[in-house]
């Protein structure tokens, strides 16, 4: 079969991405109408920057849960040796046996097919990033907000310890901590047993501190967040979920732990600076005059006021842990050698770029276009929030 | 001041020490040290035979003795192997007798590189030097090109020049050094330009324009953004502040009023930021060697962390920490000077 024109491909992969391109009309259409009622989200559509960045943002995010409607070939099993470093858009010799006959974005080294791999990849880097930019936060936030709030002994140590991380070099870290030697040491299991546990500290702290004057529904909440996050956290930590459900593969533990422990420090040092000034606010010293905990007034005064800068960072942090995933795919460091994520796919390509520039373009595209998504958005949440 | 600063070299040594100590952990574990054992030896060793090596180069012990052994607190080690006596300070064809006790970075010896073959401080001295000239270029075009970006679009908050000069930080900071250098070299490759090359191995004998611009744009080009969009809120702050509108008022030309009234106050927040941007800087420079095939500090660091080179490593990160601290110190100095306002207790 004669190889597809430029605009076929361009109109193929539109035709492909079509589940999200629904996807994503239903969400503006339903969000525009009901924009006043939305809070902030619904003011985000007032921005053109954070339309934009929701828009791209979206689009990896639909692809990520539609990836197996768009993408065209298996990302790791379709594997045509003939079509090794071939062009964009060229067919394959054998249509028959597969559900599509064209490699739109061209073969990769190994002859599989670019484009779906780089829709699959989106799958790799959203089911990481944004879980480990939320435990990095749980983390920062349970340790600045006693470090802010008491100050003292407890502030230094922990900022001590918060600049010792942010001192060492990112790249060294990841190059000393994932490794095969590592994982099988059995460090990353204890890390994520200490890291995995602030979320489930944070969420028994919130919920007792609200509603320890009701004990019975006190005792529910915190129950099944101790049942729940106690499931979850023995199948991911420690890989020993009575049940069989829940599992880490030892390698990808290791890189949501690095990244976890990259962030966290930066998100303590912004909590901590937060607490110092929304403390000597009125509504705190009312708090400690009605008697409330510290705890209480930690949780629930000073942290739903701190919100809107942590929203903003919250997104840029997801582009930066995008980033820093990518980084480790770039040396190929904890992800296995077939992973379809962007990071691995354009480390294979980068050896290429002069004569087969098609392997690892895309997924450079991608990577980018979320991380400007994200950055985007932070930027459209920051000056909406700022208004009012 | 004297004193502050006294407290916080005190701090940046203690610092230094455990970091170095980390490291010195991370990279001694016994599962790291048989991969070491079995790169340097040979792959087929048996595992007692993987003991022996250990053993016999030195590195069983308590860990902490070893680590003081590095660090030249404690006498380095000394065995006799088949009749050969080896010791961590015994240079080749040396006896026990003529050689230092002592052999640690306090003495100003920094050890081996197992897998360069060299003195670590040759290594560390030569490739510094290259990543230097790879830092310095990447300034003079990064801090420039980045302050009067900002400084253009704080200018007038909200105006069109504002608007695609924000647009251009941000997509900027959303381009890391390994898609960036991809695409660069991509386009340089898809439009047959000559006159620049996409790789950088020539440039170790001899910069040139050709081969050195794309790994100084790729790194510039992701560090500008965030020092353009500090200098950009640090100017539009500073362009609403009561004296510039007395000078409006005054009639002073709106360039005198950029130049000379606003300029120098906005330009505090952009200095810190730029000083705090070097440790960030560090994994630019490993990105884009790697990228570009420019055998610096960065490649360097690669080649020691891929293949266990301990007191390669262990220098590598001192240079690292050295660089993030030192930056911090004068961010910090340098914040007091330049804002009068502030004072350090």
């Amino acid at each position: 079969m004669e190889p597809l024109s430029t605009a076929q491909i361009i109109w193929s992969m539109f035709i492909q991405f079509m589940p999200v391109w629904v996807a994503l009309i239903i969400t503006f259409a339903v969000s525009i109408t009901f924009k006043r009622k939305l809070g902030l989200y619904g003011k985000l559509f007032d921005s053109p920057v954070g339309m934009v960045g929701l828009f791209l943002v979206l689009f990896w995010v639909f692809t990520a849960f539609l990836a197996d409607m768009i993408a065209t070939f298996h990302p790791i099993e379709d594997v045509i040796s003939s079509m090794r470093r071939k062009a964009p858009g060229t067919a394959i010799p054998n249509p028959d046996d597969f559900g599509y006959s064209y490699f739109l974005l061209g073969g990769d080294i190994l002859g599989r097919d670019v484009f779906s791999r780089m829709v699959m990849g989106s799958r790799e880097v959203l089911k990481i990033a944004p879980a480990a930019t939320l435990f990095a936060f749980m983390a920062g936030i349970i340790l600045g907000l006693p470090a802010g709030y008491f100050a003292g002994k407890l502030d230094t140590i922990l900022s001590f310890i918060a600049n010792l991380v942010l001192s060492f070099p990112v790249i060294l870290l990841f190059f000393l901590l994932v490794t095969p030697e590592i994982v099988n040491s059995g460090i990353p299991r204890y890390m994520a047993g200490l890291l995995f546990l602030f979320p489930i500290i944070f969420l028994v702290i919130l919920l007792n501190s609200r509603y320890y004057t009701q004990p019975p529904l006190r005792n529910m909440l915190v129950g099944t967040v101790v049942v729940l996050g106690g499931w979850v956290y023995l199948g991911l930590a420690w890989d020993a979920d009575p049940l069989g459900m829940i599992t880490m593969q030892g390698n990808q533990l290791i890189v949501f732990i690095s990244v976890v422990f990259v962030n966290s420090p930066t998100v303590f040092r912004i909590v901590r600076g937060m607490v110092l000034d929304i403390q000597t606010r009125d509504y705190v010293a009312a708090a400690q005059t009605r008697g409330e905990g510290p705890w209480y007034i930690m949780l629930w005064e000073i942290l739903p006021n701190a919100r809107g800068p942590l929203l903003v960072d919250f997104c840029l942090r997801i582009g930066y842990t995008t980033i820093l995933l990518g980084t480790l795919g770039f040396f190929g460091l904890g992800v296995s050698p077939e992973s379809s994520d962007w990071g691995s796919t354009i480390n294979a390509g980068k050896g290429q770029i002069s004569f087969a520039a098609h392997i690892a373009v895309p997924p450079a595209i991608a990577l980018m276009t979320l991380v400007l998504g994200l950055n985007l958005l932070a930027d459209g949440l920051r000056e909406e929030s700022l208004k009012d | 001041m004297g004193l502050f600063i006294l407290k916080r070299l005190g701090l940046m040594l203690l610092t230094m020490l455990c970091l170095t100590f980390i490291v010195f952990w991370l990279t001694n574990l016994d599962a790291k040290l048989e991969t070491l054992a079995k790169t340097q030896g040979s792959a087929r060793m048996t595992d007692t035979e993987v003991q022996q090596w250990i053993a016999n180069n030195g590195y069983d012990g308590s860990m902490i003795g070893r680590y003081g052994q590095w660090l030249g607190i404690v006498p380095g080690w000394t065995k006799e192997v088949r009749g050969e006596e080896r010791g961590r300070c015994l240079e080749q064809g040396m006896t026990f007798a003529d050689a230092p006790t002592y052999c640690g970075i306090l003495q100003g010896d920094f050890g081996y590189s197992t897998v360069l073959r060299d003195d670590v401080s040759t290594i560390i001295k030569t490739r510094l030097t290259l990543t230097g000239k790879l830092m310095f270029w990447v300034m003079i075009v990064m801090v420039p090109m980045a302050l009067i970006v900002g400084v253009l679009a704080g200018m007038r908050e909200g105006s069109r020049t504002d608007r695609s000069l924000s647009v251009f930080s941000i997509v900027t900071t959303a381009t890391p050094e390994y898609v960036s250098g991809v695409l660069f070299i991509f386009a340089v490759s898809a439009f047959g330009i000559k006159w620049l090359k996409g790789s950088a191995a020539s440039a170790m004998d001899g910069l040139t324009f050709a081969n050195f611009t794309l790994p100084v744009l790729t790194m510039a080009l992701y560090g500008m953004g965030y020092i353009a969009r500090m200098t950009r809120a640090s100017m539009t702050e500073v362009m609403t502040a009561q004296y510039i509108r007395t000078a409006r008022l005054k009639g002073v030309s709106f360039g005198n009023i950029v130049m000379k009234h606003a300029l120098r106050n906005a330009l505090i927040a952009p200095f810190t930021v730029i000083m705090l941007q070097f440790p960030w800087l560090l994994t630019g420079v490993v990105i884009v060697e790697t990228l570009f095939n420019y055998k610096g500090f960065g490649w360097t660091l690669v080649q020691g962390a891929s293949n266990n080179d301990i007191e390669l490593l262990l220098s590598c990160s001192i240079v690292a920490v050295l660089v993030v601290l030192v930056t911090q110190l004068i961010s910090d100095i340098g914040y007091v000077f330049l804002n009068p306002r502030i004072r350090v207790s």
